[in-house]
């Protein structure tokens, strides 16, 4: 991956004169290909990571893995239902895997009720879906690389040779 | 008469304490500071590695080991230098694992030395080439480098300084505090005037892997080499293994089972867990220490452009997560600036007194510290240079 990307993705507040001084690169190549980086839409967006499970609230309320089992399509696959599943706002994520089912969707709602209203009205009821298994999540530890807990404070000496 | 209780020896009392510890206890009784005067890396030992110390105490692995350290582990790192460098050690007789690459210093001097033997040292160089030395009867000659010439020990200044006594080259590369490394071709010349003299030479290269700049070149690699340099080198900084105290020297035979001899009666061993600790970060090769090199170079990179900017000229360092600049235009000394610092931005850096009498108008920065914490560091030193006393 370019160095710029490798940067912006461990820390999107960076600068371009900082990231600039930071690979040696002149800045107006650096603005340059984050532009045309944003353009094509490799850079989706810029947003911050909040720990929630220091938060102690949850303005999404609760989150649910939903194992989706469904009959591929005549000549489309799993791509046109798929996009009627996600296109959902509750769905949050969406993935289609290997295995013993076929699609894996994360979906957040305010309270338990309001994801079983989806399953029960909104998914469950599409037509080609075979089945599904919704399971509530109780606690995030690891996501996306980062360790979900209190920030500990490093217990190196501050000075040492 | 009146009796006094006896005290610590002569040759003890012949070694200065360090002149910086006031600031190191300022620093340590100092709350929230941003600290660039850390020694060694910002990141835990890789979990494979603890894992696997873990699971040795389970299976009750307590006891001594050999005293050259478990065999598996020798095996291990003989193996290891091989791949990497091209290097041939016997782990039966030219491979002993010591507690760090200090307490392998310590040996190498004292195996080799006689009293009034004189050992070439870079200067500044790290803090415990000197004392040592002197503990082990000898007497360091030491080699003045600069900032004009990145650090690096010359040739001609090596050769100049050569007398009857000289019994060894010291060369530390990435060095610590500096950073500097050699070329291929540096360490060539430096390896002639070995063979010409007949000389020993002692490589510290326990920051061999983080290299930036072109390829690290062992020592003991370099042509009729091996049979004269007795290589140090460990766990603490490739693989975040500091607290571990674990490294190890390898050289001719002779003179590694001299360091032996010192080492089975002052240590017997290094510990078990440390040693199964090790065994596992040379299993687990080197991904975590090549993922924070490319981290540590932008951080350099970074370092050095700010740090040129705001006036405080430092080299572009090779290696090692050190710079070394010279505040000399401020017109502040090192450990006035240092303290100054402290005190009005909290920022924590080491001031080059620690390193050398020559240096004192140098300070070491070192960036194994988060890249936004060094940035911030950077906006109080230039907050700190353009506000009035």
């Amino acid at each position: 991956m370019d160095e710029i990307l490798a940067m912006l993705e461990k820390d999107a507040r960076l600068t371009p004169e900082e990231i600039a001084k930071a690979i040696r690169k002149p800045v107006l190549e650096v603005r340059k290909k984050i532009k045309d980086y944003e353009k094509r839409g490799i850079i989706l967006k810029y947003k911050t990571v909040l720990n929630r499970e220091v938060l102690e609230e949850n303005p999404n309320g609760v989150r649910a893995l939903i194992e989706v089992k469904v009959a591929p399509e005549k000549d489309r696959g799993f791509d046109h239902l798929a996009e009627r599943i996600y296109s959902f706002s509750e769905v949050t994520s969406c993935y289609l895997l290997s295995g013993t089912y076929d699609l894996l969707l994360v979906v957040e709602g305010k309270d338990i009720h309001t994801i079983s209203h989806f399953v029960a009205s909104k998914l469950s009821p599409l037509e080609n879906v075979r089945g599904t298994v919704t399971h509530f999540l109780l606690k995030k530890y690891k996501e996306d690389g980062d360790i979900l807990r209190q920030v500990q404070k490093s217990n190196r000496p501050a000075i040492s040779y | 008469m009146k009796k006094t209780i006896p005290g610590p020896s002569k040759i003890i009392a012949g070694i200065p304490p360090s002149g910086i510890r006031a600031f190191f206890d300022l620093v340590l009784g100092m709350k929230d500071v941003i600290s660039l005067g850390v020694g060694e890396p910002d990141f835990v030992t890789p979990w494979a590695i603890r894992e696997s110390a873990i699971y040795s105490l389970e299976h009750g692995y307590t006891s001594y080991t050999s005293n050259w350290g478990i065999k598996e582990l020798r095996k291990a790192i003989s193996r290891f230098l091989n791949q990497r460098h091209g290097m041939e050690y016997d782990c039966e007789k030219e491979v002993l694992i010591t507690v760090g690459v200090s307490e392998a210093t310590d040996l190498v001097l004292r195996a080799i030395l006689n009293p009034g033997d004189e050992i070439m040292i870079p200067d500044p160089c790290f803090v415990s080439y000197g004392p040592l030395t002197v503990l082990a009867g000898g007497k360091p000659v030491f080699i003045p480098t600069s900032l004009e010439t990145g650090f690096k020990m010359s040739p001609a200044l090596i050769r100049k300084s050569l007398t009857s006594r000289t019994k060894a080259i010291l060369i530390n590369y990435p060095s610590n505090p500096t950073g500097a490394s050699y070329s291929k071709s540096e360490l060539l010349k430096i390896a002639a005037i070995a063979r010409e003299r007949n000389l020993l030479v002692i490589s510290d290269e326990i920051y061999d892997e983080l290299t930036y700049d072109g390829e690290h070149t062992a020592f003991p690699s370099l042509p009729g080499m091996k049979e004269r340099t007795v290589y140090l080198n460990g766990f603490s900084k490739a693989y975040a293994m500091t607290g571990w105290r674990i490294g190890y020297a390898c050289g001719p035979s002779d003179i590694i089972a001299a360091m032996m001899k010192i080492h089975q009666y002052s240590m017997m061993c290094v510990s078990i867990t440390s040693q199964f600790a090790a065994l596992e970060a040379l299993r687990g090769g080197l991904k975590e220490a090549q993922e924070m090199k490319k981290e540590y170079l932008r951080r350099r990179n970074f370092i050095v452009e700010e740090l040129n900017r705001l006036g405080l000229a430092c080299h572009n360092p090779e290696g090692a997560f050190y710079v070394f600049p010279s505040v000399k235009k401020t017109g502040m000394s090192g450990v006035e600036f240092a303290t100054k610092l402290l005190k009005r931005e909290k920022v924590a850096v080491v001031p080059g007194i620690a390193f050398s009498p020559r240096a004192a108008d140098h300070l070491r920065f070192s960036y194994a510290t988060a890249f936004g914490d060094i940035r911030e560091a950077l906006r109080r030193i230039e907050h700190f240079l353009s506000s009035k006393d």
